[in-house]
């Protein structure tokens, strides 16, 4: 019984972090400029992966390999999004511009730090 | 065909995208990119097809010290790959003649796996079957590497030390420190310094789990290495080189290059003074095993030592050749 | 399920590698790498369970530590314009 209830937990907890981890991939294809793209791979990514290791807690139980699981999800937590800031406050640095709806100051190459000199 | 195959079979054509998408790109910051996914991808390859501690020196050299110094050296050249000036049929078709010899090679060795292949029949089952006895750790790839083939090791270690030793001398003519050179710090980014600064500490920490986990798990001096000359590497590359620099001066770390060696070197030498064959470590302690322990506990330190300083010194050097640049100027 | 999962981020991790492709501009590139290296840490430890041996999440572990340095390099490398192809703001490049 506690079995099959375990199994369901991490089912659900895998099941919507696998959802999550393609949605965040397919919005980082689909999307239409830089900051968006951050958007879907950003936030969706850690939420993500943490659902991903939640689901993996519940099936390792209490052991070793949950605790490593446990710093893996704490580093992630904290990593992912220092280096999606980053990314994101360097790309507006280098003047890269959000898409706005009318399609003006969409992000191409020229953006690329090398065409602003400040 | 089972989930096994599935997973080793779509791993092999990432792999094999990502090649091709490294030949096809000419902007160079992106090929490095693609290259950071090629080793991830490779260590995964490697974790399934069950050589664990093979994808943990994947890891350790692509998670972060490989892109940093492809970049390094991407500041001292140009960020485009060259068009090609010439034709390059002949080329092709060399390399295509070389990759035809090497399938045709590949048709006599015996199958993945195979319990009859001659590397399973000749050393390997004298190791698994001796390791426990003779050795006394669970870990039989750290037994091999750090005992039965002390020496292979030893030439590795040399290898990387004579490696660090060349980078060092043909980039010498640049190297002034410490003033003068200045890598900007990241001052206004309060988010990575604060993160960085509480990151430094578990890198550290798992650097010394995996040098002295190795008797037990996959691990060891060469990869305990690599993470540890992350840390200073990360640390550099967010508070500034000179700080860096002040923390762990370019002249201990060049120091520290030659003392992993002779650390290594050193207890072989022991080993003779005692009257037995370089590097068999048995004599080092009260009884075999325990002599090995400390044996293997030794040149794996001095892997690890040799290999970090190697990092941190070349990382200093390349990072020295980027010009100051003031604070107005981005 | 893990099959499934495994396939989920196999599947995420062929259209990161596609964005990696088509950049267009450099920080797509970084931002597609670093989800490419959140996927492997995910996928390296899925895979333990699959397989029934979950214990080498130390890789996994690796990862998730060091997997930044390379974006903040990379970032470093160009917010301060050393890489410009030697030219230097200073004007007194090499």
């Amino acid at each position: 019984m506690t079995a099959l209830v375990t199994d369901a937990v991490s089912w659900a907890f895998l099941a919507s972090g696998s959802f999550l981890v393609v949605v965040g991939a397919l919005g980082l294809i689909r999307m239409p400029d830089f900051y968006t793209r951050l958007h879907a791979a950003g936030i969706t990514d850690t939420l993500g992966a943490d659902l991903i290791l939640m689901g993996l807690m519940v099936q390792a139980g209490f052991s070793l390999v949950t605790v490593k699981l446990l710093l893996i999800g704490a580093f992630l937590f904290f990593t992912s999004p220092t280096s999606t800031h980053a990314i994101a406050n360097a790309a507006l640095t280098a003047g890269l511009n959000p898409r706005i709806a009318d399609g003006a100051g969409a992000g191409t190459d020229s953006a690329a730090p090398e065409g602003d000199g400040k | 065909m089972s989930i096994a195959a599935v997973i080793d079979i779509s791993l092999l054509v990432f792999l094999g995208l990502t090649a091709f998408a490294i030949l096809k790109l000419r902007a160079l910051f992106a090929v490095v990119m693609l290259s950071s996914v090629f080793s991830l991808v490779s260590a995964a390859l490697l974790v399934h097809l069950d050589a664990v501690d093979v994808a943990f020196t994947e890891a350790a050299v692509g998670a972060g010290i490989s892109t940093v110094l492809m970049l390094a050296t991407l500041a001292l050249t140009s960020r485009r790959e060259k068009a090609p000036t010439r034709s390059q049929a002949l080329p092709l078709i060399v390399v295509f003649l070389t990759g035809l010899a090497l399938v045709y090679g590949t048709l006599d060795m015996p199958r993945f796996g195979d319990p009859q292949a001659p590397i399973q029949v000749h050393v390997a089952p004298k190791y698994i079957a001796d390791t426990q006895s003779e050795i006394g750790i669970p870990n039989i790839v750290t037994a091999v590497l750090a005992s039965y083939r002390g020496f292979d090791t030893l030439g590795e270690v040399t290898v990387i030390f004579t490696a660090g030793i060349g980078v060092l001398l043909l980039l010498a003519g640049f190297i002034r420190e410490p003033e003068g050179l200045r890598v900007q710090t990241m001052d206004h980014h309060l988010v990575l310094r604060v993160v960085t600064k509480m990151l430094i500490g578990p890198i550290m920490l798992f650097a010394l789990y995996v040098q002295f986990h190795g008797d037990f798990g996959p691990g060891g001096g060469f990869q305990a290495g690599l993470i540890f000359a992350s840390a200073f590497i990360i640390y550099a590359l967010v508070f500034g080189l000179e700080n860096a620099r002040k923390a762990v001066p370019g002249r201990a770390v060049r120091l520290l290059v030659a003392c992993g060696v002779l650390l290594y070197g050193g207890v072989g030498f022991v080993s003779f003074l005692f009257g037995k064959n370089y590097l068999n470590y048995s004599v080092l302690g009260v009884d075999q095993v325990a002599g090995q322990h400390l044996g293997i506990l030794l040149v794996e330190f001095g892997v690890g030592l040799t290999v970090a300083a190697v990092m941190v010194s070349t990382f200093y050097a390349f990072a020295g050749q980027n010009q100051p640049i003031s604070d107005e100027d981005w | 399920m893990f099959a499934v999962t495994m396939a989920a981020l196999l599947a995420a991790m062929i259209l990161a590698l596609g964005r990696l492709y088509l950049g267009p501009t450099l920080y797509d590139r970084v931002l597609s790498a670093n989800s490419f290296g959140t996927k492997t840490v995910l996928l390296i430890g899925v895979m333990g369970f699959l397989t029934g041996r979950p214990d080498f999440l130390d890789i996994s572990l690796l990862y998730a530590l060091l997997n930044f340095i390379g974006t903040i390099a990379v970032l470093k490398f160009f917010r301060y314009r050393t890489l410009g192809d030697g030219v230097n703001p200073d004007g007194d490049g090499p």
